[in-house]
């Protein structure tokens, strides 16, 4: 695209943006959002890069492939419920930790990780199809 | 550890195995069938611990729930009959992975080969200790499997590829049938276990579906079992390598329906449909596959339809229903596994030998082979019924069953000493004939077999002996326990090896006189059968060929003709059939919706955003190109998730802003890309149908959106997730917390889905027109072309 101003402001509107799906990830359990929303944000983030500097620095900007950034979500998914069978109860019990990091009581679960995966696997798979979209499309 | 985990620890072991071979064989060589051959020894001895009680009449069930919620359980039964059976199959299996040892000494993929022979004795044994109707189906099929991979073995050539695909489609499509009948079977009776369905006998068989199930259970029995008219798989089947013959072929896996009829017997028998189509199949396999035998000069393919023909002569004989018939299929079986396999095994040391199987190329090997000789002659001597081995005593008692004088017993017992009579020339021309007579000159100088390879065959003959010498001792173990079994009510067999004057031994002597018969005569024999098959021409086999191409061309028919490949007929194909569906139920029942109630006092915002919303449609219609279109469709889209804020769902308004912001830019891109027109410039006339599949859609929801919101909300789910989204699951955003936690499996399955299509699309991004080239060819007449 050719505007300067747009290619100017875009990677630091990019990185509020990525920054901005990580909160709105991690605050899903309580408040709106989670990991499909704060996937969705992130690609969008992803595709105002794309359109404004090329697909190419996406890429680099990402360095895994988008499909190989969903297949690692599904991993992390399918992994939080399998933790759930290791420690015998049924498959998906979202289990709780509260470790103290810095004096500072942070809850942690399989929960937190299978909404992770979810954020993964919406960010890689949109991208990797937004991507290959506007890749081809400027030709 | 206690006996249930012990057995089931027994049960596991072959697959343990299979595991551990292809690295042991790496290391030893192929002295790692001593090794192997452990395990199949310790199923064995461990099988052994329920003789005792098996041999009282006492039935070992055991297992564990393995769906409770559907009443489906891990569960074995172990009665006479199973008992044989596991022993057979354990005890032949231990010998054959020693024979396997010396068969394919320095063979690339020996470790492979360990593999999966020990995976099918896994599966074999499964099957049949089988309790429950979901076990036993998948055992069946596992044996199916497991048997294309090793018919298969060989998979360079493509007569194993095509035989090994074959026995595949014809077992595990009569497995299907299996599966099919097992069902009927447990909706009739309610019971999904072999040890508790016996008490529902009667009331199967004077259920109205009791022909259908007996039909389909025939299905999956007649095609493992190799009845005619299923029975081509077999001879096909010799394309593997010569222990997977003596063993699955011949032994073991065809026995699988065999057992499954006996099994059934105290279930399904007795009536008059099962005393018709049993003997009728099995007395036609019978004569069909003991003159097809002796076509052959082969000396494996002589083995296979003669195998085909003992299994007929078992299933007419648990079919027939006349007294000591089914005794005499006890000892007939076991007495076949016996002298089949070893005599396979010897057909195989001839092979490996001297580089030949057929037996006009062979002669004279007795000097050179002397042990193999007095082996193979041990076998055929069972085989053909001579005193005084255990084929001997099975076929006294077989004649004595059929030694009756109506004209049922009349016809049965001709076909059976016509049959016995030919398998019995068989016999001796696979066990004879390549012995005796002047040195033919063999490929390979022949000499005597190494251990591995003459030691099963050795030990089976041997066995075939000693169970007829202590015929005592292997009736109480063996014989009557598993009569009992399959007749479902004590019997006790009692026949000796000491011949007694009467009728059966008579037929008994007829039976060798006229195998004596044939077996001088046999070039004329074979000559005469193949002028017959050339007269009749057309074969099952090549008819499964014409089956399977008939097939193929009708589905690339049907194909063709609904895929059209135009994105356009898809859609709109989809989209009527979406408002045939919403419009046909309330009009065909009369239900619509009330009016709907509208408040008197709607807030001016909520006003204003709903006409940002009809303002977006009407300039979607309007919009005079492509991507004004777009972006209209994403200002109506916008103002519906400011609805949704409204009303209090803000996750579900915040997905919607941010899924209308990336249709809008993926949209855009999509046209980009695709070179569209920047306008639609079809004439209104073609318009027009979209427009009304378009209207027919809309009205379509509004109106079941209307009902639905016209019915009394149930709040059960809302207080449920309310009340423990916090207490339960931690979480305060109940939406969050359903999506993550409460329904976290529907969740895995959709990211899966999400990954996959985006998968697809990447590839179909990827595709270039011009690179477009046919990935795969299934076009059966360009197979007959080539």
């Amino acid at each position: 695209m050719k505007s300067v101003i747009f290619r100017a402001v875009a990677p630091f509107l990019t990185s509020l943006m990525v920054l901005f799906s990580i909160f709105v990830l991690l605050r899903g359990h309580n408040e709106p959002g989670g990991g499909f929303i704060g996937g969705l944000i992130a690609v969008s983030a992803l595709a105002i890069y794309g359109i404004a500097c090329g697909v190419e620095m996406v890429r680099r900007a990402i360095y895994f492939h988008p499909m190989a950034i969903a297949g690692a979500g599904l991993f992390a998914a399918t992994v939080a419920g399998l933790i759930s069978i290791a420690a015998r109860v049924p498959f998906m019990t979202g289990l709780w930790i509260y470790p103290s990091v810095l004096g500072l009581e942070v809850p942690l679960s399989t929960v937190t990780l299978f909404d992770c995966g979810v954020y993964l696997v919406v960010v890689g798979a949109i991208s990797s199809i937004a991507l290959s979209l506007e890749e081809r499309g400027g030709e | 550890m206690d006996v249930a985990a012990l057995t089931f620890l027994a049960l596991a072991l072959p697959f343990v195995a299979a595991l551990l071979a292809p690295l042991l064989t790496r290391l030893l060589g192929h002295n790692a069938a001593w090794v192997l051959a452990l395990f199949p020894l310790a199923i064995v001895l461990h099988f052994a611990r329920f003789w005792p009680e098996v041999a009282k009449g006492e039935v070992v069930t055991g297992g564990y729930a393995w769906i409770p919620s559907f009443n489906v359980s891990f569960s074995w039964l172990i009665d006479g009959l199973s008992l044989t059976f596991v022993l057979l199959i354990a005890g032949i299996g231990m010998l054959i992975v020693l024979y396997s040892g010396g068969y394919l000494k320095g063979h690339p993929q020996q470790g492979r080969f360990f593999s999966f022979i020990l995976m099918f004795m896994g599966s074999m044994l499964g099957l049949v200790v089988s309790d429950s109707f979901l076990m036993l189906f998948v055992f069946w099929e596992l044996t199916s499997i497991t048997s294309f991979l090793l018919i298969g073995f060989d998979h360079a050539r493509e007569a194993a590829r095509r035989a090994a695909l074959q026995a595949l489609v014809v077992t595990g499509g009569g497995g299907l049938f299996l599966l099919a009948g097992l069902l009927i079977i447990w909706n009739v009776s309610g019971v999904t276990q072999l040890s508790l369905l016996e008490a529902f006998g009667p009331e199967m068989r004077e259920s109205p579906f009791y022909l259908a199930a007996l039909i389909l259970v025939l299905g999956g029995a007649f095609t493992k079992s190799a009845q005619f008219p299923f029975h081509f798989w077999l001879p096909n089947a010799m394309e593997a390598p010569t222990p997977v013959s003596a063993y699955l072929h011949s032994a073991t896996m065809v026995k699988a329906g065999v057992y499954l009829l006996m099994r059934l017997n105290p279930v399904l028998g007795g009536t008059p449909e099962w005393q018709i189509l049993l003997p009728l199949f099995g007395g036609a396999t019978l004569v069909i596959g003991a003159a097809l035998a002796c076509r052959q000069t082969d000396l494996k393919l002589m083995l296979a339809y003669t195998t085909m023909a003992s299994l007929g002569l078992l299933v007419m004989l648990t079919g027939i229903g006349v007294p000591h018939a089914i005794e005499a299929a006890a000892l007939y079986l076991v007495a076949h596994s016996l002298f089949k396999g070893a005599l396979f095994m010897v057909a195989g040391i001839i092979d490996h030998e001297t580089g030949t199987r057929d037996v006009t190329r062979l002669g004279g090997l007795r000097s050179a082979m002397p042990l193999t000789f007095v082996i193979a002659l041990a076998a055929a001597f069972s085989m053909g019924g001579l005193f005084p081995f255990f084929g001997f005593i099975a076929k006294e008692e077989i004649y004595y069953a059929l030694s009756g004088f109506d004209r049922r017993s009349l016809v049965f017992a001709a076909i059976a000493i016509l049959g016995n009579a030919l398998m019995f020339a068989v016999a001796f021309a696979v066990a004879l004939k390549p012995f005796v007579g002047a040195r033919v000159q063999t490929p390979k100088a022949a000499h005597e077999a190494p251990l591995l390879l003459w030691l099963g065959p050795a030990l089976l003959a041997a066995k075939g002996l000693s169970a007829a010498l202590l015929s005592g001792f292997t009736h109480e173990l063996v014989s009557t326990p598993m009569a009992s079994a399959i007749a479902g009510e004590p019997r006790a067999v009692t026949i000796s090896v000491v011949p007694h004057v009467g009728l059966p031994l008579m037929m008994s002597i007829a039976t060798a006189v006229i195998g004596i018969g044939i077996y001088l005569k046999l070039d004329r024999v074979r000559a005469f059968v193949a002028t017959i098959l050339a007269d009749i021409g057309w074969g099952p086999d090549r008819g499964f060929d014409q089956f399977i191409r008939g097939l193929v061309r009708v589905s690339v028919a049907l194909t063709r003709r609904l895929q059209s490949g135009r994105l356009e007929v898809y859609m709109t194909a989809t989209f009527i059939l979406v408002a045939f569906v919403l419009l046909v139920v309330p009009i065909a029942y009369g239900e619509f919706p009330r009016a709907p109630f509208f408040a008197a006092d709607v807030p001016l915002h909520e006003l204003a955003i709903m006409a940002i919303a009809v303002i977006g449609l009407v300039a979607v219609v309007l919009a005079a190109d492509r991507l004004t279109a777009i972006v209209s469709l994403g200002i109506q889209g916008f103002a519906v998730a400011v609805i949704f804020l409204l009303f209090g769902a803000p996750d579900l308004a915040f997905t919607q802003f941010m899924i209308e912001t990336l249709s809008v830019v993926v949209l855009a891109l999509v046209m980009t890309r695709l070179r569209l027109s920047p306008s639609d410039h079809r004439p209104l006339a073609q318009k027009l149908p979209d427009f009304a599949i378009a209207l027919a859609c809309g009205l379509g929801f509004g109106l079941m959106l209307l009902k639905v919101t016209g019915v009394p909300f149930d709040a059960t789910l809302t207080d449920f997730f309310n009340l423990y989204s916090k207490s339960i699951a931690h979480g305060a955003n109940v939406v969050n917390v359903i999506i993550v936690d409460f329904r976290g499996t529907d969740t895995l399955g959709e990211i899966a889905v999400v990954m996959v299509t985006g998968l697809a699309i990447l590839s179909l991004v990827r595709l270039r027109a011009g690179s477009l080239r046919r990935v795969a060819d299934n076009d059966p007449d360009a197979e007959e072309r080539a």
